[in-house]
């Protein structure tokens, strides 16, 4: 194995092969490349949080102008199914329908229309009559749980394909327990112990271009589907199960893609884009326009999080107890992998023995979640690393010190990894790789660690904080995920790489060309990248569980050097050396005694067109059988108006171990955006529903993501590691760092006025409730 | 249908429109599909294109108000043999991601040094303030407009 100092291409910040396109509008998304005859499609949506649908009268839409084709229960076929893009057979119920005679929450499908313009299907729809009964609905944790809730999930035909506790009459999605060694004598053993409930917010990954599909038929009947999504194969496989069709009748396209973040790792349009073009023969289209992808979208689960803590004096962690109750809404897609990540991304960060986890998914009458950037970890961390905090206070010792003493090392294994899978049991594995301590140094050192005061020290109006707080993530499901390339050489020794693997937006596409050029000695301009179409590239579960550059990213090393291996045979006989007397260098084959050398275009030539020819290619595939976690610690300096409550985000610092970066400017890229989505969340967005379960901020305008302005000054570092089971010592790097805002930022406060905040996001009401609190 | 004529990247186009059709849609269905759909609440800057030296939300402009106007789309600057200077920082930078909203940060971008070449950080914040982008936090873009900036005041000076 090449060390990273002489590798030539990975580690490199190369431009992003697509950039250049990108930056010129060029037409390279789903709706820039709709057929000009696409029937439109639009949806009725449910107006009620909680009923069922008496009768539905289509007499007059479909007499409307225009309109082609109507979906409903009434004429679709009943298959369950779950949307969640995820493994065969998905951790997650099948309570799902194409359409249903119940509606579950404010934004739930109750039928289509396609018509020849959005106009015509949108007058279509006010002409479709409904009539529902009403049942009551349910908005909260514990009325979900009560005895004698209503029932959401009260069809007989929902199932679960794998045996995970589903028990749908008591509006449980799922369970999750993992006990190690013997809690209740770690709380007995310690020296002081702590209980405290957090609470986080519903929110939307507000990726630029909405979710957006289109259809056609290809002249042999069968169906292609262009889509928005994270996950081609996974939808390839739901939308033919959805439709009572052959895999082989499908065929799903990702073009470029405007940012996902995880909503996008859902089948979500595509199955009725598909059945439109089947029943009507056209192409159809269909695009949510922004307050529908606030409404019927996905969404990050909001949890409650019970955390209990026992500490030594000396600062070891003796039980950690985290009892979550997980809101996966009306739906639940995700809702036991959510859940189970908010354990086994956080858990094993720290040296604890005793441990009780315990968490349940339930059903509400609310939005549905799904997959979000941080997956649980997000929200988990919010508690735990308050809590930290809250025990290094207790026990008088920095907590940049107490963090540095509790957490897991290189070389260490940490039972929560083999106790705590998706669905199954997890893992075991030892860490192989941790520079967390450079990261907590590094930035520590930049935000300035060292001026930092008690905040019983500050005192008037506007008052500063400094913030911490550790994490890691994981890359890839082990085990389960599985990701395949191919690669075949051209005539001019330029080389095509197709990958399922799914780039959108992240750059993945330039990190595996990356690592392709550096297997095979080239260079990135030498490769053609295609992602991701289920007829042309072979299979990969998609992009989502931070496994792109690790697990898609090992495939696409494997394969390029089984045809490393092709291109020394050919080299070797045109420069008549044995195998061994060669090697790759500069994109050429070379004689190890420097006497001759030969290009890759003649080795391509040759074995093409001249003797004993083959087509130099090769295809191979990866799955992993551990998922080494990234760690980061994050540093925030605020700025409290302790009148307001406002809270302004003076510095953020992100030190980040993804193992070798292989393109270290797309790391810190995918840390920026990360970081800034999570100060976003932490501070302003948050879902607001009425009375009826009806989202009241659904637009730009009123759900306050951040724009430039809002920006703080932002320092990434990335901190190189070497894990050897990653392509040229690679981790993850994409989800981790939305994970650090909300408990650096809580902390930050608390050392600015004193004032401890349980539930996300802080707003200046909440921040200002808080800070009353300390007055008393 | 109603016939309307504006210059649009130089040239000077008539399209038949809708009355209530707007400037987004109206460039979309002529091909002009650099121009993003994002939000149609003019809050997210995708669709942002420069009309009469001034960058603003195509979504929020009914297309009937483009008679007589100047409109630059994303196309213009593919007119030269170079990417222009806005694409080239941006692509420097590393501050092209998903590239949803980049058409429209280059073109907010432009519209800004075409009228202030050395903007200072303010003006830039302000500026750019209008065009989302949930990629990058911002910090390569915000990058990418300094160096412009600061390397128009070197050719100044």
């Amino acid at each position: 194995m090449k060390s990273v100092e002489k590798m030539k291409v990975v580690n490199k910040s190369v431009k992003k092969i697509d950039a250049l396109a990108l930056s010129q509008g060029k037409h390279l998304f789903t709706g820039d490349l709709t057929p000009p005859n696409a029937l439109y499609i639009k949806m009725l949506w449910s107006p009620h949080p909680h009923a069922k649908i008496k009768s539905i009268d289509l007499s007059d839409a479909e007499k409307m102008p225009g309109v082609k084709c109507v979906l409903y229960h009434g004429n679709v076929p009943r298959i369950p199914h779950c949307t969640a893009g995820q493994g065969y057979p998905e951790p997650s119920p099948y309570d799902t329908f194409m359409f249903d005679t119940k509606v579950r929450f404010v934004g739930d499908r109750v039928a289509a229309v396609a018509a020849e313009t959005a106009e015509q299907a949108i007058d279509a729809l006010d002409a479709i009559k409904v009539e529902y009964e009403l049942l009551t609905p349910v908005f909260d944790y514990d009325e979900a749980l009560k005895e004698g809730a209503p029932i959401i999930h009260d069809e007989k035909d929902a199932f679960v394909p794998i045996p995970i506790p589903f028990e749908p009459q008591k509006n449980i999605v799922a369970k999750v327990g993992m006990k190690v060694g013997d809690f209740e004598k770690g709380m007995n053993e310690a020296d002081y112990t702590f209980e405290q409930t957090f609470e986080t917010s519903y929110a939307q990954h507000c990726p630029m271009e909405g979710y957006i599909s289109w259809a056609q038929l290809d002249p042999y009947g069968r169906i292609i589907i262009t889509t928005s999504t994270q996950v081609p194969f996974h939808t390839r496989r739901i939308v033919a199960r959805t439709l009572d069709i052959p895999v082989q009748k499908l065929r799903v396209i990702k073009p470029r893609i405007g940012g996902g973040f995880g909503c996008k790792q859902e089948m979500l349009l595509e199955d009725v884009v598909a059945m439109v073009t089947l029943r009507t023969k056209r192409p159809a289209f269909w695009a949510l326009t922004r307050d529908e992808v606030f409404r019927s979208g996905r969404t990050r689960h909001p949890m409650r999080i019970k955390v209990q803590f026992g500490v030594k004096k000396n600062g070891d962690l003796s039980a950690l107890g985290l009892d979550i109750i997980n809101n996966t809404g009306a739906y639940g897609g995700h809702g036991l992998t959510v859940m189970s990540c908010a354990g086994s991304r956080v858990i094993p960060l720290y040296h604890v023995e005793n441990i009780n986890f315990d968490a349940k998914s339930i059903y509400t009458n609310l939005p549905v979640c799904g997959a979000y950037r941080g997956f649980g970890a997000t929200q988990a961390y919010f508690a735990v690393e308050s809590m930290l905090d809250v025990m290094a206070e207790k026990i008088n010792m920095d907590p940049l010190e107490f963090r540095k003493r509790i957490h897991i090392l290189t070389g260490e294994s940490h039972p929560a990894f083999e106790a705590l899978g998706e669905g199954k049991p997890g893992t075991p594995m030892n860490i192989g790789s941790c520079s967390l301590d450079e990261c907590i140094n590094k930035g520590a050192n930049e935000i300035g660690w060292n001026k930092r005061t008690p905040h019983t020290a500050k005192s008037g109006r506007y008052r500063r904080g400094l913030g911490m707080s550790i994490h890691m993530q994981g890359s890839s499901v082990p085990e389960i995920d599985m990701g395949a390339a191919s690669i075949k050489m051209n005539d001019d020794g330029s080389f095509n790489l197709l990958v399922g693997a799914t780039d959108l937006g992240t750059g993945s596409d330039t990190v595996l060309a990356q690592i392709a050029a550096e297997e095979l000695e080239t260079t990135v301009d030498k490769f053609i990248v295609y992602s991701s179409d289920t007829d042309m590239t072979p299979f990969d579960v998609g992009a989502y569980a931070s496994s792109t550059t690790y697990l898609s990213g090992e495939a696409v090393r494997k394969t390029a050097e089984k045809v490393k291996k092709q291109i020394l045979k050919v080299g070797a006989e045109l420069l008549h050396k044995k195998i061994e007397e060669v090697d790759v260098c500069d994109a050429h084959v070379v004689a190890l005694d420097g006497s001759s050398k030969v290009s890759y275009q003649d080795i391509a030539l040759y074995s093409l067109y001249e003797n004993n020819q083959f087509q130099i290619a090769a295809i191979d595939s990866h799955i992993t059988h551990k998922s080494p976690p990234p760690f980061a610690a994050h540093f925030v300096e605020i700025e409290v108006d302790t009148e307001t409550g406002k809270i302004k985000v003076l510095k953020y610092v992100a030190a980040v171990d993804c193992g070798t970066a292989i393109n270290p400017q797309l790391c810190e890229g995918q840390t920026e955006g990360a970081l800034l989505n999570g100060i976003s969340y932490a501070l302003t967005e948050e879902y607001r529903f009425d009375a009826n379960g009806r989202m009241t901020n659904p637009s730009f305008s009123s759900y306050n993501i951040f724009s430039m302005r809002d920006k703080p000054e932002i320092k990434s570092i990335i901190v190189p590691s070497y894990e050897e089971t990653g392509p040229f010592g690679a981790k993850s790097v994409s989800e981790i760092s939305i994970n650090g805002a909300m408990p650096a930022i809580a902390n930050a406060l608390y050392n600015a006025t004193g004032a401890r905040i349980y539930k996300a996001p802080f707003t200046q009401e909440r921040v200002w409730r808080a800070i009353q609190e300390t007055k008393k | 249908m109603k016939k309307i004529s504006f210059l649009l990247n130089g040239e000077k186009k008539e399209f038949e429109i809708d009355p209530n059709e707007r400037l987004l849609g109206l460039l979309r269905r002529n091909g002009y599909k650099g121009t993003k759909y994002g939000c149609l609440e003019g809050a997210c800057g995708t669709c942002t294109v420069i009309m009469d030296g001034k960058a603003v939300d195509s979504c929020m402009v009914f297309a009937f108000q483009a008679e007589g106007r100047e409109i630059t789309t994303i196309e213009s600057l593919d007119k030269e043999n170079e990417p222009h200077e806005i694409q080239k920082a941006l692509i420097e930078e590393g501050a092209v991601q998903c590239g949803y909203c980049t058409p429209g940060i280059v073109l907010s971008a432009k519209a800004m040094f075409d009228e202030n070449p050395t903007p200072d950080d303010e003006t830039i914040k302000i500026q750019m303030d209008g065009n989302f982008c949930r990629c990058t936090g911002y910090e390569k873009i915000w990058s990418a407009m300094k160096k412009i900036s600061a390397k128009h005041r070197g050719d100044k000076k």
